[in-house]
């Protein structure tokens, strides 16, 4: 049974990027292509999210952000890297304030590259994704047990 | 056999309230032009919470919780085993005050605007609710919905003004707009989120249950309206369901200053009215 990959509430946090990849992140939970019908809930608060879509490299500023958010998630979680620039840095990379991709702060599940992303390969991000929650929510049972 | 409505409402009232609320889902995306997730959903996501870890900023919150999902149990038992309608109402106030003692004890600014705002619309549905009992109290003669059931005529003919009063602040209790200030089920912010912002895993299962103990009670209450003809009964209580629907998707959260001015007015204009022409009438 995967209850938790019937049910994946996403947050979503722009570090710097050009909003394209946020653009693209809304417009997959909009009627053309509906991931709500997957159980996709865009939530908005890290209490209650699954899934960390992350797009925009990572810089002085934002480092604490993200690290606050993915500490404020509830176990089991999965982060994805939405964006070459969320992946790597992308062109900003050698920017003096840009310290690269999301994995520079918290640990990175899936990188989904692009620019701006597809919706299809978010889709596809958001499936495996799931995937990968029942999976850490099965490593977790067994640690606790 | 008094006791047997109340056990089915045990029992029943997480899966009718559960399936209410993924129907809920579903219709609204049609309206939206979605396809929606499936009409399970409600569970799996009540599935999915028991399975994740559970955050607390102080260990007493969950507790709080756990007493809102008790007297909101407790407040449909009491009526569907055909207790005493205040009673009924006292104990869903109760349960109301657990949910925003909950919200306060998260001490962060979120849940505590969702707190201060639960309150206010506590405040705002109060009279409704109780000027419907005292017009049912008016037309049968008692407080007993074990009597009121068999009340051989329709209730809502002589309570129309009450009724009307009544389904207003329907939206207040089933958290939809225009008056899901406190916490509403499309919030993408966390002010909007509001009272259940700090809760998750287990404690937010448990609060997600209880709504659907309530969604069930309170169309038991509509259902009191009209309960001298079952089958319009349970057909009028879905019609308000859906009325609930279609005003959530068309219209806009608003200020709570509104809120109160338009449930309190629609309370003591049209169910004050109704109630005055009862005494005169005698």
């Amino acid at each position: 049974m995967g209850a938790l990959s019937k049910s994946p509430w996403i947050i979503h946090y722009d570090g710097s990027s050009c909003n394209g990849c946020d653009i693209e992140v809304l417009a997959a939970l909009m009627p053309r292509f509906d991931l709500e019908r997957f159980g996709v809930i865009n939530t908005g608060n890290p209490k209650h999210a699954d899934i960390l879509l992350l797009t925009g490299s990572i810089n002085e500023q934002n480092k604490s952000v993200v690290k606050n958010i993915y500490d404020q998630m509830p176990h089991p979680k999965v982060v994805v890297a939405v964006g070459i620039c969320a992946t790597s840095g992308g062109i900003f990379r050698e920017c003096y304030n840009v310290q690269g991709g999301a994995d520079k702060v918290v640990p990175v599940d899936f990188y989904v590259p692009g620019c701006a992303v597809r919706p299809e390969a978010l889709i596809d991000a958001a499936v495996a994704a799931v995937a990968l929650l029942d999976k850490k929510r099965d490593a977790m049972k067994a640690g606790k047990a | 056999m008094w006791w047997l409505g109340g056990l089915l409402f045990i029992v029943l009232a997480p899966f009718v309230g559960g399936l209410l609320s993924g129907i809920d889902r579903k219709i609204t995306a049609r309206m939206q032009g979605r396809i929606g997730p499936p009409v399970w959903q409600a569970f799996y996501d009540v599935a999915k919470l028991l399975q994740k870890e559970n955050l607390v900023v102080r260990p007493t919150q969950k507790m709080y919780m756990d007493f809102f999902l008790v007297f909101t149990i407790f407040t449909g038992v009491l009526f569907f085993s055909g207790g005493d309608l205040l009673l009924v109402i006292f104990a869903l106030t109760m349960a109301g005050v657990f949910f925003v003692l909950g919200g306060y004890k998260a001490s962060s600014p979120y849940s505590f605007i969702g707190a201060q705002r639960e309150t206010l619309q506590m405040m705002s549905y109060e009279p409704a609710v109780l000027i419907a009992a005292v017009g049912i109290y008016m037309v049968t003669r008692s407080f007993q919905v074990a009597q009121i059931v068999h009340h051989p005529t329709l209730i809502i003919k002589d309570l129309p003004g009450v009724f009307f009063a009544f389904f207003f602040i329907l939206t207040i209790k089933f958290r939809k707009s225009p008056f899901d200030l406190s916490t509403s089920h499309h919030a993408h912010q966390e002010l909007v989120k509001g009272i259940t912002t700090e809760f998750s895993g287990r404690t937010l299962a448990k609060i997600e249950i209880a709504h659907w103990y309530e969604y069930v009670f309170i169309l038991g209450f509509v259902y009191l309206f009209f309960a001298s003809n079952p089958v319009l009964g349970v057909a009028m209580a879905l019609l308000a369901f859906f009325c609930e629907l279609v005003i959530d998707n068309i219209s806009a959260r608003v200020r709570w200053q509104w809120l109160l001015a338009a449930s309190w007015g629609v309370a003591f204009v049209a169910g004050g009215a109704n109630i005055l022409y009862l005494m005169l009438k005698g």
